[in-house]
This record gives structure tokens, sequence and C-alpha cells, in this order.
């Protein structure tokens, strides 16, 4: 709707223009000096017209060689109905746009020596800052990376040291407990070979006793019923009899 | 001075009137340039008030002053890139200066300079003055060929050429004629309105009840055009980057 207003507006203003402009066209006959008072051939019958109009133009040339003659001729302007802006026989049009170029330099040159620079400086300032601040940020991230790698380090070095003492006692408890198993065994290997020879020596004994005792009872035998006692045959056979059963003679 | 009788006064406000007694008339100093004055005062005191602590948190003038200055640098660098960095206070000054003249012209009995076509004109005719100074002195010669593109017919000569002729010195109209339009659209809306709610306001019993209407519209329009004033200076401003892009790069 404001929109709209808007180029009503315009349409209004634009509507006024070509009656600004024909007021523009006719300024300088009501504002300037008008130099022929006699009336024009033709225009005889409207003579008084033409006369009142000149007089208004001199009132006006009158008023423009007073100190208002601005106001007056902005007064005209407007009264006649046409835009102030337009009204270019105003001579503040001229000095208007002489001025705003003066004005508007001199905030060309303020801005370019002293307005902007210490903006800029505070902003650099502040990006400057920032960059550094995410830059220790950064630095600190990285160091606290570190930490923690070098914490998991000593952990798994700590865990792996643990783990092999575990495993060297237990290798240690191994190695002692088999060395104790052996020589118990060979405690047990040399008494059981002791025995044996006990054995084997009263194996002996007795061997060498049974043939003693074999050879006394075939002699006495032998001499029950034959009577004979030939020692020699009898030990012989003894002997023999001995070696055929495999039996080992205590020699 | 709104309402003089039963009439509707809208374009009086537009008239230049002479401002600082004597000298100021001798001068031609109007009423409009001592808006221009008051409009650079008031950008270098933002702009200084606003920077004086350098703070590294802004406070609140100091970052309304970061606001414009990163505002139109972007507009800048995006617009013509980074070549177009040192034209970028000449830009902050125009867009300040149109944005101030638009604002301060919302205050009432304040004058709004930039509804007025010479000074438009002016200001136009400087960033016409200066894109083409620029691109004669980046690109000398060869910035002629801007009226002719290349890879064109060349039986087509006789119309492109003059049609880009007339669409680059038809440049500085439409950039002044359209902040000069919309300014003049929406203080006559402004005037128009306020004098209804006078004229309203006289109708005995029901006037105040009447005139609530017009008022109402007149609130909204303000902020309207408020949201012109910033527009426009935007415009004006973002089309001076794109001249300035042309002039640096040629296309």
């Amino acid at each position: 709707m404001i929109r709209l207003l808007h180029a009503a507006a315009l349409a209004l203003l634009l509507s006024q223009a070509p009656a600004a402009l024909a007021q523009q066209v006719t300024a300088p006959h009501a504002t300037g000096p008008v130099r022929t008072n006699a009336p024009l051939p033709g225009q005889q019958g409207e003579s008084i017209a033409v006369q009142a109009d000149s007089d208004r133009a001199r009132a006006v040339e009158a008023a423009n060689r007073s100190a208002a003659e601005h106001e007056h001729a902005a007064a005209a302007a407007a009264d006649a109905g046409g835009m102030p802006q337009l009204d270019f026989g105003n001579p503040l049009m001229i000095s208007q746009v002489v001025w705003l170029f003066v004005i508007f330099g001199l905030l060309v040159f303020l801005t370019y020596q002293f307005l902007l620079p210490p903006v800029a400086g505070v902003i650099e300032n502040r990006r400057a800052r920032i960059a550094a601040d995410l830059d220790a940020a950064r630095d600190a991230r990285a160091e606290a990376e570190a930490a923690e790698a070098g914490r998991r380090d000593s952990t798994a070095r700590a865990r792996a040291e643990a783990q092999a003492s575990v495993a060297a006692a237990a290798q240690a408890a191994q190695a002692e407990s088999a060395a104790r198993a052996e020589a118990l065994a060979a405690r047990l290997d040399k008494q059981i070979a002791e025995a044996e020879t006990r054995i084997g020596s009263a194996r002996d004994a007795a061997m060498g006793a049974l043939r003693e005792v074999a050879t006394d009872a075939t002699n006495a035998l032998v001499q029950r019923l034959s009577g004979l006692s030939d020692g020699a045959a009898v030990s012989a056979a003894v002997d023999r009899e001995l070696a055929a059963r495999n039996l080992k003679t205590a020699g | 001075m709104a309402a003089e009788g039963k009439t509707i006064d809208a374009l009086s406000q537009f008239e230049l009137i002479p401002v600082l007694g004597p000298v100021g008339r001798a001068v031609g100093f109007s009423q409009s340039n001592a808006h221009m004055l008051l409009a650079v005062g008031l950008i270098s005191a933002l702009m200084l008030f606003g920077i004086r602590k350098r703070a590294l948190v802004p406070g609140r003038f100091q970052a309304a002053a970061e606001m414009f200055y990163e505002f139109i640098e972007n507009l800048v660098t995006g617009q013509v890139g980074h070549e177009g960095r040192k034209y970028f206070p000449f830009v902050f000054a125009l867009f300040m200066f149109v944005l101030f003249g638009n604002l301060i012209g919302l205050f009432p009995y304040a004058f709004t300079y930039t509804s007025h076509i010479a000074v438009t004109l002016g200001l136009a005719a400087t960033v016409f003055l200066v894109t083409t100074i620029v691109a004669l002195v980046l690109h000398g010669k060869k910035f002629f060929g801007y009226f002719f593109p290349e890879g064109a017919p060349l039986w087509l000569a006789p119309i492109i050429v003059p049609v880009e002729v007339v669409s680059y010195l038809s440049r500085p109209v439409s950039l002044s004629v359209r902040l000069f339009a919309n300014m003049v659209a929406g203080h006559v809306l402004l005037k128009v309105f306020a004098t209804f709610v006078v004229l309203l306001g006289g109708l005995g019993a029901i006037g105040p009840v009447a005139s609530l209407l017009p008022l109402s519209v007149n609130v909204l329009l303000v902020g309207f055009e408020i949201l012109v004033a910033f527009l426009q200076a935007y415009v004006f401003a973002i089309l001076t980057c794109i001249y300035l892009h042309d002039a640096v790069h040629l296309h």
C-alpha cells in the first residue's frame, strides 16, 4: 500500500513537472529586468494588462535588488506551483552546488585522512588478537594431545613391564620347581640305584650260597646214594646245571 | 506553513533559504548547505567519538562505526575486488553523506538536501567524473573499447556504439533522479498527510478522531522513509561500486 502511495506521489510530481518547466521558461521574464515598457503593436487593446505586467516586472526587479531577493524568487516559484528544486533561476541553486562540492570534498578529505584509519587499526588489531588467541589455543591443544600421547605411552610401557615381570616370575618359579623335581628324581634314582646294588649284591650273595648249598646237597646225595665223594665233578656238574638254568654264580 | 488557508502546500519545504545572516546571504549559504555541514559533523563525530577508546570489544558507538566501515568495505571489495580498496574511502564518504542527508531530513524542521536534484546530480556527476577518470588513468585509450564489446560484428558498431555511449552518459542522470525522486516523493507524502491531520483536526467534534487516520499513516510512512533512507543510500553506494568495477575491469 505504501508503495502505491509512493507511486501516486511520483505521478503527482511528474504531472507538475511541465508546469514547473513552463514556470522555468517564464521565470526570467517575470524576475529579470524588462527593457521594453512600450506595448507591442497588435496588443493595443491589452495595453493595460501589459502595463500591469511590466509594473509587476519592475516591482520584481526592485525586489531583486533588495537583500531578500532569494526568498522572493523562491516564494514566486512556489506560488506558481513549481518545484523549488527545478527553479534554476534561483542563485541559491548554484551556490548550493558549489557549497556541496566544498563540503563533500571536505568529507572525502576527512574520510581519507582521519575517519577511517583508526577504524581500520582497531579492526586489524582485533583480527590479529583473535588470530593470536586461536594460535595459542591450537598450541595448547597440541600440547594436551602430546601429553595424552605420553600418558598413553607410559601406561602401555608400565603394562608391558608388569607383564614381563609376571612372566619372568612365573618362569623363575617354574624353573625352580623343575629343578627341585629334577633334584628329587636324581636323589630317588640314586636311592633306587643303591637299592638295586644292594639287591644285586644280596642276590649274588644268595646265588653264591645257592651254589654252595647245591654242591653240598649234591655231595651229600651222591655220597649217600653211591658212596662216592668226587668234589670236583660235583662242583663242575653243579656249575653246568646252573649255567644251563642261566643262573649266574657268584664267582 | 503546512496549511495556508485550505490548500496543501507540499513543496515549500524544498525552498532554499539563506542562513547565517548577511554573511550567509553574501556567499549564498543556504539551509541546505548548513545541513550538509551538520551531516559531515555528525559523520565525523560518529567515527571519531565511536572509535576513541579503540576497544577490543566494541561499545555501542564503536560497533556502529565499525558496522558502517565493514559494510561499505565488503560492498567495495565484493563489487570491485581488491583493486577497489583504494576507492573505499570515497564510497564510504558518499554513502554516509547520502545516508545522513536522508536521515537528517526526517527530523521535523530539518531540510533534506538529497531532495534537490542539483545536489544529487552534483554527487552523481562526481561519481561519473571519478569513474571515468579512473578508467582513463588505468586503461588509457583502451577505455574507449568499453563502448564496443569485443567479438561483436563490426557492422553492428553504428548501433552498438551510440547505445553504449548513451547508456554510459545516462548513468549520472538515473543515479541522481532515483535518489531525488525517492526523497521528494517521501517528503511530499509526509507533508500531505500531515496537512490532512491539521485539516481534519479542525473539523469540530469528530476532528480529533478523524485525524487519527492520516496520523497513523504518517507514522507508518516515517518508518517506511527510514527504510528508504537506508535503501537509497545503499543503492547509491552499490551503483557507484558497480561503475567503479566497470572502470577498473572494463566489463
